[in-house]
């Protein structure tokens, strides 16, 4: 303990030293520290302060300012203690100035407090109770961790304390006693108002009073102030705050870091903890107090602990390497918590200035702790301490509070040794039934008693095979007679033959009574009635026991024959396997009573024969005598009309009449006769009784047993031997054995699912097996179906013989009382043996010739019995009878939504009716209810079947509203519109939700529109004309349009689905090309750029990037020979200055969208410029979709101006020091690039031609006459620029509509073969050359799609150009070529606003006075056609237009391509050519779709007679259908004049 | 349409969180939701789109846990094109390439209270085998253009695909005037919402 305190010693007097430098150079420099002791902290909180809540700056400040602070003291060592003192007391007064939040009231309440004396023993609480508040505006680390070294501490430190307090004594008084008196100073020095600054008004700030106040009270024994004491019994003491272990355990483990290198012992180590906590106190004090400046001040102390560990922990290296890291790391710091497995020291866990208490050692009994492992323990401690109210989760011993441990070593449960006596009655076990489960009831149909739980007895009790594929030949014999003898025992049970001759000599015996009675009292008609009726009854009766009779005897003797085969079968084979054997037992009979009574049988039988014949025969005669009248009348009618005739052979009929008489008795054979029949009807057989009599004597021989025979009644035992195995063959071993390894089992399935299996019971030699068990089903599911099925089992494996299904009981069979019924299964599997056993589905004979083959299945008869259970009281557990599935026909018909509405007429109610009296449903059955309530309504008449079919039968109903109020409601026309897509309510947001929220003004659009519909504004427009066509443009747009919401809803897959292309062969050859590729080419290609959807873009990500590369002739200056304002001093240099300075000076201005940009000046007339222009793009409303980025009509002008630089001087005074340099900008040119030519073809490569004005003044295009290139250039007359216009990032451009026309199949009146090939045409060539433009058909303005040929005949140009000049066709041609560039150009996209391509015929593009440059090339060709040319129409690529069309003529000096919306003609090989690709040619015949090789007109054959070059659409296998022109025969041009006259006049075009 | 601020709309306020989603064979995945709602609709507060951070299964659990919060309230005037949810799940493949997992939507419960649901995932498929083979060697596996696409009905015949996995999302619904317009969405009123919710989130912890 010495040692120890030696080192607590020691290390004080280095604390004080420290505190000494720290305070020093803290007054030296006061607020300069503050900045760089942020970086401390910053730097610290990774590793030690894990939990600092991020939410102040101040403690990284203060840290960084402690750290400051310590490097410098560590720099002068000042050891001196009283002046220590002195300053450490200094050091706090004056941080209390500086505190930013808090006023001068609470200063002085500060130095108040910390002035008083300490008091009772509050001292942790106050401490732990400034945590709350501490979030708010505190710096919550800094007193934490203070906080947590206080108690680490004074876990241990609390047996020195005595010891120390007394140590220190001497010191903390003086310094406290000073700090009094500075305190006092300052108070009064400060204090504006001590007594209205109640220090209740801040409980903040007074709670860290107390703290500190507890903190001096605990070193130094003083006696109370009245302050102290006022606050003491005022002041509302918080409960103990949970500290964080974590940041605690942090600090200590990095304490250690320090400390152990030093091997220090670890009770010095707490009372340096000690001390330190001291300081801690005051640290947290100041820190509540004040957040900004101090606190680092006093912080300086805490760390002041740390600086003789390490070096490293002071110096500023860690702060500008792992800035990114460390921002990481403190950012988990302020999510993540990773408790620490460190152990919390007990003071942590323990209110302040308590001792652990251990129970146990007190002598009261504790429970064993559950066992945990320590690091677990040390987790869960500090994960405790970290919650609030942590610490009430601990003991008194620090220890979490903990049950004892609940699990016991041994077995609590007694043995069960003396079950019967003794068992304590809570123990006893209790049935209980197994719960259903809620959802059963969703099983059970419509069961409403979730107490219902029934059972199914399912018994089976065996089986017997009636053939088995193990039977011998004997078994199947034995079987056949068992099964005979089964029938006659049934029979002889039955006994109907006795049954039936009793019933006979019944009817005989009261048919004799009637008889006689009727022989005595005479006929009456009843009588005679009901003897007719019994003799019937009686012959019916005596057929009837023939029959049986006879059947009696066969069964007798198929018995006999059978057992005749067993026997000879079993002589023959030498053994016996059946048990079987018949007895034959003879009953002898009186000989002679048994012959009276045959004799009196057939003697009676031969009577009743007779009498029957008899009667017959007399019926017969009636009808005989009957039908003989009528012949004799027709006869005598027949002679009636032969006398006439011949009246002379009137005797010979007489004679013949007679013999026909005759004849009639004669005749032997009764026969059926007509009426009608002219023939002489026969007269019918007398019956012949000794006929009778021999046939029933036959019959009776045949089917009774002879007279005196004795009567034979077989009795079939099994008592008979089977003959043993060891006597028996191999084969009939063999199948013993086979019958031995057999057994069987029987599943049961319930709906389907197995729910129990019998038993496996052994095959017995007779085929026969007994299971005899019962199976008791708990039923929840309505049952469907109960199904046996018998296994067969041959070792492990077994096979389905057969199914069984047992019908499902009524809910009246119950066990008990339902016999057992057995029923007849039989399998059709084939099965063959090699030994004795017969087999299945296998033919067999017994015959030795082997005929009458019979084929034998494997069947048998399975004895079972199902039936409900019955419960406890008797009562049958069997579900009523609704719950049967039939019972829920009468749930449905209430929910029958067509019964319900009263459709139900629509059935056949008589076929009903019939169908219900011929299946006799039963009325009173309730499932039949609905069937029956309907009929009788039915019946009844109250509903008559309707006699007409109701489509929707339904839609009545669910009708939303009524039909006015739909059309009345401006909200649901509102709804409407919108979901009609009328383009004014198409995207219209927040359709109000109330009707009356509706204001009528937004219908006011919609319905001016379509009451505009009719009239034309004439106002906006030049004249009428226009206005018409202005019109009918609307409408052509508003199809359009239309069309294209319409095609929007048909979707492919790559409209939904981004999906990669697979890469073609070709395609990765290329890629393995590009591999071997240089990285940097000399000629660089441009790289497919990624195309970006419009949908994400906002302002300012679209640029258009216009790459300046060069201009070709443009115009120079002339020399300036008299020009008056210039200074002489150009004229003076003269011809020489010209000559050797540029001629002209251009550059490019781009002015697009507001933007102007321009480049640097070159020089020449062939400028180079190579400079790339960014110009923003804005789109309309900030909407970047599709349609609205193609409707952009804005456009890039790109200037070339000159740039003129005049040297002027105001005077020649100043020329000497300074120049005076004008520019000017002379415009030379323009060109004009609309946004949405950019847009749709996303690049634009080229030079353009610059359009400058006729004349520029002070300017020429005479070069120098320089060279001969010049020269041929010159005579183009054009200067151009080399441009290329791109927008970045890469738009997709709108879809093609038209693709999507075609798919929506709008109507065509082409052939469809012609489609087809067309498609495939396009197709072949979009395949071969994608670059190049192939149009075989296009869409007119009606939206059908139209072969392109059509549109080309020759029409007739304005009779003025033919008449102008009649010797000068070339004019005439200019001429026309003019007067088509006059017509205005609408682009499609601009006008339709979609990217759909409509051709107008040349009619309608003459109406419409606009087109784009696909109707003006056509118009344009078919003019040159009727000036005789040969023209052609030219579909390729053009610059700017991207795809377009033009003209090609061919005249004797060669080909020229005319672009039909300037007029110009180029020839073929012009390179400022705009035409850049030749896709195909179209004229009246045919299309050609260019195959050569370079597509540029420049080195475009344009013979189409070649067919490698031009590939026709009509060729010989496809020839031309003939198809007639779209265009009008003769154009009758009606504005002519105006026309003439706008040739002359350029301005007109800016009319339109 | 300032005329709206005074014209009487209904209030539907989402809560919940994206609770985590069930894909068996994959793991490093997260999620990116959005909600798609017709014309009368509109977002007043909150996220309308969001994105998790990765998560990966641990070795217990096959379940992947994202636990994003979703809090949104909508304003509206018609309960035609109800606010729908539109997750779309993405992970690495086994090269590491970033590709879609399975896209889902489901409706916003109407009635207020505490609803899961259980989003079923898909993924459109490749149009053939060799693409998909390609796909998967360069993991650029088919996708929708627009997540957004699968809440809607309209189109989705021309594709195919194959499903996935699940997401299940928790909501916490709650209305404001829906009754008061007219719409009755279900026998709970306010008070017993109130009650329902608090006992199920007792439920829950």
């Amino acid at each position: 303990m010495a040692a120890s305190s030696d080192i607590r010693e020691k290390l004080r007097m280095k604390r004080r030293a420290l505190q000494d430098t720290l305070v020093k150079n803290k007054n030296e420099d006061d607020i300069q520290a503050l900045v760089p002791s942020a970086k401390f902290n910053v730097d610290n909180q990774p590793t030690a302060m894990k939990e600092a809540e991020g939410s102040d700056e101040d403690p990284g400040e203060s840290l960084r300012r402690t750290l400051r602070a310590q490097r410098e003291k560590r720099k002068t060592k000042l050891l001196e203690q009283p002046f220590v003192q002195d300053e450490d007391v200094g050091e706090v007064s004056p941080t209390q100035y500086n505190s930013p939040n808090e006023g001068p009231s609470s200063r002085v309440d500060d130095s108040v407090v910390s002035t008083r004396p300490p008091t009772g023993s509050q001292r942790g609480v106050s401490v732990k109770s400034e945590q709350p508040s501490s979030s708010l505006h505190l710096d919550t680390f800094v007193t934490r961790h203070l906080q947590e070294k206080l108690r680490a501490a004074r876990s241990k430190g609390e047996s020195l304390q005595q010891q120390e307090t007394s140590k220190d004594s001497s010191e903390p008084v003086s310094r406290l006693q000073r700090l009094k008196d500075r305190d006092t100073i300052t108070r009064f020095d400060r204090e504006a108002d001590p007594v209205s600054s109640g220090r209740h008004d801040d409980p903040l700030t007074l709670r860290s009073r107390v703290k500190f106040q507890e903190q001096a009270r605990r070193v130094e024994k003083d006696f109370p102030t009245t302050e102290e004491a006022y606050n003491f019994f005022t002041f509302n003491y918080e409960p103990d705050q949970p500290s964080k272990p974590e940041s605690k355990s942090k600090m200590r483990q990095k304490q250690r870091d320090g400390v152990e290198e030093d091997d220090r012992d670890e009770n010095g180590q707490e009372e340096a903890e000690v001390e330190e906590e001291d300081e801690a106190e005051e640290d947290n004090q100041d820190q509540n107090e004040f957040q900004s400046e101090e606190a680092p001040l006093v912080r300086n102390e805490d760390n002041l602990f740390v600086i003789d560990h390490l070096p490293q922990d002071f110096v500023e290296v860690r702060k500008a390497e792992y800035v990114g890291f460390k921002k990481r790391v403190q950012r988990d710091c302020e999510l993540l918590f990773t408790p620490s497995f460190r152990a919390v020291p007990t003071s942590v866990k323990l209110p302040e200035n308590t001792m652990p208490r251990f129970l146990e050692d007190e002598g009261l009994y504790v429970g064993q702790r559950p066992a945990v492992s320590l690091t677990n323990k040390n987790i869960s401690e500090n994960r405790i301490l970290k919650m609030a109210e942590g610490s009430k989760w601990f003991g008194d011993d620090g220890k979490i509070l903990a049950l004892p441990d609940p699990i016991k070593e041994s077995s609590t449960r007694p043995p069960l040794f003396h079950m019967d006596e003794e068992l304590d009655p809570a123990l006893q076990t209790v049935y209980r039934k197994a719960m259903k489960s809620q959802y059963a009831n969703l099983y059970i149909a419509g069961a409403t008693d979730p107490e219902g739980d029934y059972q199914l007895d399912v018994d089976v009790s065996g089986l017997i095979f009636s053939h088995h594929p193990l039977f011998s030949r004997e078994h199947v014999l034995a079987s056949r007679l068992a099964q005979l003898y089964d029938q006659y025992l049934s029979r002889q049970q039955n006994n109907l033959t006795g049954h039936l001759t009793e019933k006979l000599n019944g009817l005989r015996k009261a048919l004799r009574n009637m008889m006689r009675i009727h022989g005595e009292q005479g006929s009456s008609e009843a009588l005679q009635h009901r003897i007719s009726e019994y003799s019937l009854e009686v012959r019916n009766t005596r057929q009837l026991r023939d029959l049986e009779q006879e059947k009696d005897r066969t069964l007798l003797r198929s018995i006999i024959k059978v057992w005749k085969e067993i026997k000879s079968l079993r002589e023959f084979q030498k053994y016996t396997n059946t048990p079987f054997k018949l007895f034959l037992r003879r009953e002898n009979v009186d000989r002679a009573l048994d012959e009276w009574e045959y004799e009196g049988e057939i003697l009676k039988e031969v009577l009743e024969l007779e009498a029957e014949s008899e009667e017959q025969y007399q019926k017969k005669l009636a009808e005989y005598n009957k039908q003989l009248e009528d012949w004799k009348l027709w006869r005598k009618k027949q002679k009636a009309k032969q006398k006439k005739k011949k009246k002379k052979s009137q005797t010979q009929d007489d004679t013949e009449e007679e013999q026909e008489e005759e004849e009639e008795q004669d005749q032997t054979e009764s026969e059926d006769q007509f009426e009608e029949d002219p023939v002489k009807p026969e007269v019918p057989e007398r019956p012949d009784i000794d006929s009778l009599e021999r046939w029933v004597r036959e019959k009776a021989s045949r089917i009774r047993r002879k007279p005196g025979e004795a009567i034979l009644v077989p009795e079939l035992c099994t008592s008979g031997g089977v003959t043993a195995s060891d006597l028996c063959p191999r084969a009939e071993v063999a199948r013993r054995e086979d019958v031995s390894r057999r057994s069987l089992f029987i599943k049961i399935l319930y709906n389907y699912k197995e729910v129990s299996r019998t038993d496996s019971c052994s095959l017995s030699t007779d085929f026969r097996v007994h299971f005899g068990q019962i199976f008791n089903l708990k039923v929840l599911n309505c049952p469907q179906s109960i199904n046996l099925q018998v296994f067969e089992e041959i070792g492990s494996s077994y096979s389905l013989l057969a199914q069984v299904f047992v019908p499902v009981p009524d809910p009246s069979v119950v066990t008990g009382r339902a016999p057992i019924e057995e029923i007849e299964f039989s399998s059709n599997q084939h099965v063959m043996f090699d030994h004795e056993g017969v087999g299945s589905d296998v033919p067999l004979s017994f015959e030795s010739d082997g005929s009458n083959k019979l084929t034998l299945l494997t069947s048998g008869k399975l004895s079972c019995c199902v039936s409900w259970g019955i419960g406890e009281e008797g009562v049958p557990l069997a579900p009523p009878l609704s719950q049967h599935p039939g019972g829920t026909h009468r749930g449905l018909g209430h929910l029958d939504a067509v019964s319900y509405i009263g459709a139900s007429g629509l059935y056949d109610m008589k076929k009903i009716g019939e169908w219900a009296v011929q299946s006799r449903l039963d009325p009173n059955d309730p499932k039949n209810t609905s069937i029956m309530h309907l009929l009788k309504v039915a019946s009844s008449g109250e509903v008559t079947a309707p006699d007409y079919f109701r489509l929707e039968h339904l839609q009545e109903e669910f009708n939303f509203v009524s039909d006015e109020e739909m059309e009345s409601s401006k909200r649901f026309r509102l709804l409407r519109l919108r979901n009609q897509e009328a383009p004014e309510f198409r995207n219209y947001k927040f359709v109000p939700l109330l009707e009356r929220e509706v204001s009528d003004k937004v219908f006011q659009d919609y319905e001016k529109r379509l009451k505009d519909g009719e009239t034309i504004d004439t106002r906006q427009h030049l004249n009428p004309h226009r206005a018409v066509v202005a019109k009918y443009l609307q409408q052509i747009r508003e199809s359009v349009i239309n069309r294209f919401i319409l095609t929007k809803h048909h979707y492919q897959l790559s409209d939904l689905v981004i999906e990669e292309e697979i890469p073609s062969i070709g395609i990765l050859g290329i890629n393995l090309f590009k591999l071997a590729e240089s990285k940097r080419p000399l000629k660089p290609q441009r790289i497919e750029r990624k195309k970006v959807t419009a949908q994400n873009l906002s302002d300012g990500d679209i640029k258009l990037l216009i790459n300046v590369i060069r201009a070709h002739n443009i115009p120079i200056r002339k020399p300036q020979s008299s020009k008056p304002g210039q200074s002489s001093q150009s004229a003076v240099q003269g011809s020489d200055w010209y000559l050797s300075q540029v001629q002209v000076r251009p550059f490019v201005e781009v002015s697009f969208q507001r933007t102007v940009l321009q480049t640097t000046t070159a020089d020449g007339p062939n400028p180079s410029w190579n400079e790339e222009l960014q110009l923003p793009f804005n789109a309309p409303n900030g909407d970047y979709s599709t349609g609205s980025l193609q409707s952009v009509k804005d456009e890039v002008f790109i200037n070339i101006f000159d740039e003129v630089l005049y040297e002027t001087g105001p005077d020649d005074k100043s020329r000497a020091t300074s120049i005076h340099t004008q520019i000017e900008k002379h415009w030379l040119g323009s060109v004009k690039i609309p946004f949405s030519t950019i847009y749709s073809q996303s690049k634009i490569d080229g030079a353009f031609k610059v359009n400058t004005p006729a004349v520029l003044l002070g300017y020429s295009r005479e070069h120098g006459n320089t060279s001969v290139y010049d020269q041929w250039r010159s005579t183009q007359g054009g200067t151009f620029v080399r441009l290329f216009i791109t927008v970045e990032p890469q738009l997709v451009p709108g879809e093609s509509v038209r693709e999507k026309i075609k798919e929506a199949e709008f109507n065509s009146q082409e052939d469809e073969r012609l489609l087809q090939a067309s498609e495939k045409f396009e197709k072949h060539a979009a395949g071969g050359y994608p670059d190049r433009p192939c149009i075989t058909t296009v869409i007119d303005l009606s939206g059908k799609t139209i072969f392109i040929t059509r549109y080309i005949r020759p029409l007739n140009p304005p009779q003025e150009f033919l008449d102008a000049f009649p010797n000068n066709p070339q004019e005439a041609t200019s001429l026309v070529a003019r007067y088509v560039s006059l017509i205005p150009s609408l682009p499609d996209q601009v006008s339709f606003s979609a990217t759909c391509d409509l051709l107008s015929t040349c009619d309608q593009f003459l109406t419409l006075l606009a087109g784009d440059e696909q109707e003006h090339a056509v118009l344009l060709c078919n003019y040159f056609l009727f000036l005789g040319k040969k023209a052609w129409l030219i579909i390729g690529t053009a610059i700017p237009e991207g795809p377009t069309a033009y003209v090609l003529t061919h005249e004797q000096s060669g080909y020229f391509i005319w672009n039909p919306s300037s007029g110009q003609f180029y020839e073929k090989g012009d390179t400022f050519c705009p035409l850049q690709t030749v896709g195909c040619l179209v004229n009246s015949d045919n299309v050609w779709f260019n195959i050569q090789e370079n597509p540029s007109p420049l080195h475009t054959n344009f013979d189409i007679t070649k067919v490698k070059m031009w590939k026709p659409f009509f060729s010989r296998s496809f020839s031309h259908p003939g198809l007639s022109s779209v265009q009008v025969n003769v154009k009758p041009y009606l504005y002519t004049s105006i026309f003439s006259f706008s040739l002359e006049c350029p301005c007109i075009p800016k009319m339109f | 349409m300032e005329k709206t601020s005074n014209s009487s709309v209904f209030l539907l306020t989402v809560n919940g969180q994206i609770e985590g989603a069930n894909f068996p064979d994959y793991d490093n995945l997260y999620c990116k939701y959005c909600y798609v709602y017709g014309h009368d609709w509109a977002p007043t507060t909150g996220l309308e789109e969001g994105i998790t951070q990765i998560t990966s299964k641990s070795s217990q659990s096959h379940k992947l846990i994202w636990n994003f919060p979703l809090e949104t309230t909508f304003k509206s005037t018609n309960p035609s094109g109800w606010p729908q949810l539109v997750v779309s799940v993405y992970g690495p493949d086994v090269f590491g390439n970033d590709v879609v997992r399975g896209y889902g939507a489901t409706h916003i419960p109407f009635t207020p209270g505490q609803h899961i649901r259980t989003i079923p995932m898909f993924v459109p498929e490749p149009t053939w085998r060799l693409q998909k083979f390609t796909g998967w060697l360069l993991g650029r596996r088919p996708e929708y253009t627009d997540p957004k696409v699968v809440a809607h009905g309209e189109g989705r015949e021309v594709t195919r695909v194959r499903s996935q996995g699940f997401v299940t999302v928790s909501f916490h619904i709650m209305t404001k005037d829906m009754k008061r317009m007219g719409y009755d969405t279900g026998p709970t009123n306010s008070s017993t919402v109130q009650f329902a919710t608090s006992s199920q989130s007792r439920d829950a912890q």
